[in-house]
Parts: C-alpha cells; sequence; structure tokens
C-alpha cells in the first residue's frame, strides 16, 4: 500500500481482532496487539503483498516499574517496496515468556538477547538466548528503570592478588540528580492543577 | 587403523588489529577451514543508554559522538532529528546546508578508514598513509568548527552549535578540489590490484534476500545490489535539494562493497561542493529562546535571555510525551534513534540502533565455509566499529 491510511485501512480489515489499536503520527504507523498473536502478525506484515514489512529494524523494550504490566515490547519494521515505517507494540508483565521471532527474521536473534540481557525478558524457542553485551557472569538488568546508574559492582587490577578483582562500587559521591524543574510552571501539585484545569475545559 | 580428529577452536581478539577494537571472535576450524564463527560483543559497553536517560537532552548529545567515534556528527543527527520532530520546530536552511556538509564530511572519514584499513588487513600498507593524510584535513575542519577532532558535539535541535568560522567555506571547498585526485591514487593501488581482487572477489557473498533477512543497511545492502539509501527514499534535512547517484553493486561481495564505499566518496564531494554554493548568510540555529540558547551579546544586555540561558542550562528543554523512531543514513548503515520523550527535560527511554550490530551478527553465516585468511578481509568489508555496536 501506498497510502499510510489505506495500509492502516488494511491492517484492520485483514487482523480485526488481533490489532487493538493503530495510530498513524510522524508518517509512521503504530500498532498495538497482544503478545499471542504476535507471531502471526508479523508472518502477515512479512508475506502480505500489499504490507511487505520484510525487515526487522529492532527490537526493544520499555520499562514502565510502576505499571502491573511492567514492560512495552517494541517492535520495528521496514518496507523498501512502499518506503513505510511500523512500529508494533505489546505489554507483557515481568515474568512472562515471550515468543521469539528468529523462525521469521534471522536478524531478531541478537536483538533478542540483547533484550534479553538488558531488561530480563526471556523468549520462547529462542536458539541460542545468552547474555549480549554485559560482562561475563554479570547479574542484573542494567536497563530496568531500578537498577542504579552507577552499577553493583566495579573491577580493578589488584597489585596484591596479581588479577582483575571485582568490588562493590565505592563512590566519594552519589550520582546526583538535581531538580530543576521551574517552580512556577514544573512542580507537582502545580502540574496536577493545570492538567484539572484542561480537563474541565 | 582410523585417526581421530577434532575441530580446532581458536580465539580471534580481543587484542588483534585486525579485528577492528574489542572483538572477540571464536572460531571453529576444521583444517583451515571456517566451520563456526561465535563472536563475543559488549567488551566495550558502556551503557549509554542508560546514561542518556539521566540527562537533559542536550547532555545526551556528546554521548551520540562516541558511539560511531569515525563518524561522529552522522550520530548526532539522527538524535536532534528526532527531538526536532517531537518538537514540530523548523531548522533554518543554513543550519541544514552546514549539517549535510559536516554530515558528508563524516561519511568521506568513515569511509577512507575502512578502505584503507581494509587495505592493510589484506595486505597493503601504502593506502593508509595516504588516507590518513586526508583525514587529518577533515579532522581539522571538525576541529575548526567544533573546537575538538572527534568528539564534535556540534549538532543541536534546531540546528547547530555556532556558524562555520571564517575561511572554512574556502578551505572546504579548496579541499572538495583536491580530494578527487587522492580517490584516484588510492584506486590506481587498489581497484585493479591482483592481490587486492584476489582477496576481495567472491569473498564474503550476500544475496539480496540474506540482506533483507539480515536486517542490513548502507553499503551492506547496496553492495548486495538492492538501490535503498535513506538520504534518497526518507530525505531529511535539505537533501531533497541536492543531486547525487547512489551507487549499487552487483555481487554483494567484499570487492563490490569496497568499489561503492570508493564511488559515495565521490558523491559526497559532490554533495559538499553543492552545498557550499547554494548556502547563504542566515541564522543557524532555531529562533525559539525555549530551545536555542541566546548569544553571549544578548546575554549581557536582555534579561530575558539571561532567564533563557540559565533555565537551558540546568533544567533543560522539556520535549512533549511523545514517541518517535528517525533514522539517517550514517556511513555504515541506517542509524536509528527509538526515542520516548515523557513531557519532562530528560528522555525516558532512548534506543540506538546501530548498523553495525546486525552486521556483525551475520559474521557466521558470511564466513562459514571460507578459510581462516578470510575472517579479516569479511570484517574489514562489514565496516565494524565497536563504539556502535556496544554502545
Amino acid at each position: 500500500m501506498k497510502n499510510l491510511e489505506d495500509l492502516e485501512k488494511k491492517i484492520n480489515s485483514e487482523l480485526t481482532t488481533k490489532i487493538n489499536k493503530t495510530e498513524i503520527k510522524h508518517h509512521q504507523i503504530y500498532l498495538e496487539t497482544d503478545k499471542d498473536d504476535l507471531i502471526d502478525i508479523c508472518l502477515f506484515l512479512k508475506t502480505n503483498n500489499d504490507t511487505k514489512f520484510r525487515q526487522l529494524i529492532d527490537i526493544t523494550v520499555v520499562d514502565y516499574p510502576e505499571r502491573n504490566n511492567r514492560f512495552d515490547v517494541v517492535y520495528l519494521f521496514l518496507s523498501h517496496e512502499f518506503n513505510q515505517r511500523l512500529v508494533l507494540k505489546y505489554s507483557i508483565s515481568e515474568n512472562e515468556v515471550i515468543p521469539s521471532l528468529t523462525s521469521i527474521f534471522p536478524s531478531a536473534n541478537w536483538m533478542e538477547r540483547e533484550v534479553f540481557d538488558m531488561y530480563g525478558v526471556s523468549f520462547k524457542d529462542h536458539p541460542d538466548l545468552r547474555r549480549i553485551l554485559t560482562d561475563y557472569g554479570f547479574e542484573g538488568h542494567p536497563l530496568r528503570k531500578d537498577f542504579p546508574l552507577t552499577g553493583h559492582s566495579e573491577v580493578r587490577y589488584s597489585e596484591d592478588e596479581k588479577k582483575v578483582i571485582s568490588e562493590p562500587v565505592k563512590l566519594e559521591q552519589n550520582f546526583r540528580n538535581f531538580d530543576y524543574e521551574s517552580p512556577w510552571e514544573g512542580t507537582k501539585y502545580i502540574k496536577q492543577e493545570i492538567d484539572s484545569n484542561d480537563k474541565k475545559n | 587403523m582410523t585417526k581421530k580428529i577434532k575441530n580446532l577452536n581458536l580465539n580471534f581478539g580481543p587484542q588483534h588489529p585486525a579485528a577492528h577494537g574489542v572483538l572477540r571472535l571464536i572460531l571453529e576450524l576444521d583444517g583451515e577451514i571456517v566451520e563456526k564463527a561465535d563472536p563475543h560483543i559488549g567488551l566495550l559497553h558502556r551503557g549509554t543508554e542508560k546514561l542518556i536517560e539521566n540527562k537533559t537532552y542536550m547532555q545526551a548529545v556528546p554521548y551520540f559522538d562516541r558511539l560511531d567515534y569515525v563518524a561522529p556528527m552522522n550520530q548526532e543527527h539522527a538524535f536532534a532529528l528526532a527531538i526536532e520532530k517531537i518538537l514540530n520546530i523548523d531548522v533554518p536552511i543554513r543550519a541544514q546546508y552546514i549539517r549535510v556538509i559536516f554530515c558528508e564530511i563524516g561519511r568521506i572519514l568513515s569511509h577512507i578508514l575502512n578502505v584503507t584499513t581494509q587495505a592493510m588487513d589484506v595486505g597493503a600498507l601504502t593506502p593508509t598513509l595516504w588516507g590518513f593524510e586526508e583525514r587529518e584535513k577533515l579532522m581539522g575542519f571538525y576541529e575548526r568548527v567544533s573546537g575538538s577532532r572527534l568528539h564534535a558535539n556540534y549538532f543541536r535541535a534546531g540546528g547547530v552549535h555556532q556558524d562555520l568560522p571564517q575561511g572554512l567555506e574556502e578551505d572546504i571547498a579548496n579541499f572538495c578540489e583536491n580530494f578527487p585526485k587522492i580517490i584516484n591514487d588510492l584506486e590506481s593501488l587498489l581497484t585493479d590490484n591482483r592481490i587486492f581482487k584476489q582477496r576481495n572477489v567472491d569473498i564474503g557473498v550476500v544475496t539480496k534476500q540474506d540482506a533483507l533477512d539480515y536486517s542490513f543497511s548502507g553499503v551492506m545492502i547496496r553492495g548486495s545490489g538492492v538501490p535503498w539509501d535513506l538520504r534518497k527514499s526518507q530525505p531529511y534535512d535539505c537533501y531533497e535539494n541536492l543531486e547525487f547517484k547512489v551507487p549499487v553493486g552487483k555481487n554483494g561481495d567484499c570487492y563490490d562493497r569496497y568499489l561503492c564505499r570508493i564511488e559515495e566518496m565521490k558523491e559526497s564531494v559532490s554533495i559538499i561542493k553543492q552545498c557550499l554554493l547554494k548556502m547563504e548568510k542566515g541564522p543557524i540555529k532555531s529562533l525559539d529562546g525555549k530551545i536555542s540558547p541566546p548569544s553571549k551579546k544578548d546575554i549581557k544586555q536582555s534579561m530575558e535571555a539571561l532567564i533563557h540561558h540559565f533555565k537551558l542550562f540546568t533544567e533543560g528543554y522539556r520535549v512533549p510525551k511523545d514517541e518517535i523512531y528517525t533514522a539517517v543514513e550514517a556511513p555504515k548503515g541506517e542509524f536509528g534513534v527509538y526515542l520516548i520523550s515523557d513531557g519532562s527535560s530528560k528522555p525516558y527511554k532512548c534506543k540506538i540502533r546501530a548498523p553495525g550490530f546486525s552486521h556483525l551478527q551475520s559474521m557466521d553465516y558470511l564466513i562459514k565455509g571460507h578459510m581462516l585468511a578470510d575472517v579479516p578481509a569479511v570484517l574489514g568489508s562489514l565496516d565494524i566499529v565497536f563504539g556502535e555496536v556496544d554502545r
């Protein structure tokens, strides 16, 4: 489909109940779906002659620790034929296992490994689910919002033991997160007031 | 009598000059034939995405220089475009031309490095010496415009940090006059060189279908005959007003990719020339005082400018709640930024899509069945830089 609106209609009519929400913004189409329909949707997007999203650009996760369904899993697709981009999204809870796309897109392999490494989300039927970016023997998932910016351990060469050792992080000063928000437009209670006024209007 | 033979496991890197950085490649060898390659990456992982989440939008720009450190400004460009699209601000036309000039300089920087080091990996030393002399000049331009040779921190949402200093335009124009001769010299050393061809032709062949399946982009996909260039297909900034060709390979081997890179450098020179001709005087950053910092002169005279300055460098500008994926054609392929803003002055999430990550992933598929000596040749033509692969 040359046109994004046509594409949106096509996807909605073909996949009907599998799509929860569609939206067009910034010349891209954003879809929301459920975990169980992922494989069907990806197969359709890849093979259908009107979509042809034949390239998987990236997979990532967004962490919202305050939500029940903590993670948003995001897939970015590209169609060379129609010159379009598509963003597919669904949310999962912390310990859910999600289907792997490696059988449809071989390049999903490392992308899923990265997601597993950074967020601790597991994939079903992944051929080789190991950590990828962090150190051998690393613990924790660094891109989760509750992982501290400075990490838990630091590595140095010990002259006494003549080898590289890992120790808990010791800092002279912690990373400081200043609150610079304008007192007259940024603080929480004023923001809430502005929001409620907007709703009334 | 039967003899038991076992495949040999070989560690290639992480300290190996032909590994182009800190790659640990575990190769399973049957004699001299590679059976399996397992790249271990992450030795240069710095947690860029995590750091960006904790910095304001303006403070996050320098992290993009440190990804693909041979073409820093191309990556700043992707980040700047993402913010601009969410904020919905216009970039003055002069700033667009300046950005394109420096993106193309970045492309030449990266391609010189790649072409010449690939030649060195297969045994030719001279191209590196000739090429690096030119890189030195280009980095001189970087320094004159931003103050540093590598980590420029020059692009801003809404334009660039400063206008070009006096005389730089002429010097870049002079460079554009002389550089094609250097490309020809490099070509005379390599293109018809018997050894270079023996080492590169029909090595690491990528078919069209595999290029799609493995998420290739940039030269890796064009070398296989797919005419896909984001500067043409999804033009950003002023690329629409410029004329250039997209070189496409035929066989998808290392040699075709080398030829593509050489042709792209020639196109880049022509783009820079066009920009220099079309560029006119004018503002170089957005005139919106809530996003671009005021000039030093204004701060001395205007109270409002002083307040803006203070707010921009403490709190930073706030970006409304939204999400966006923007990509640019970096020298190595599609470099993308998936940005989620939450209305505050710091990004909620900034996923960086590095081309080298998906290219290196296909190492196993590319090298299977090749000889051990082909590993550096294939690795060289993938154009890997660990700053962006490990992030």
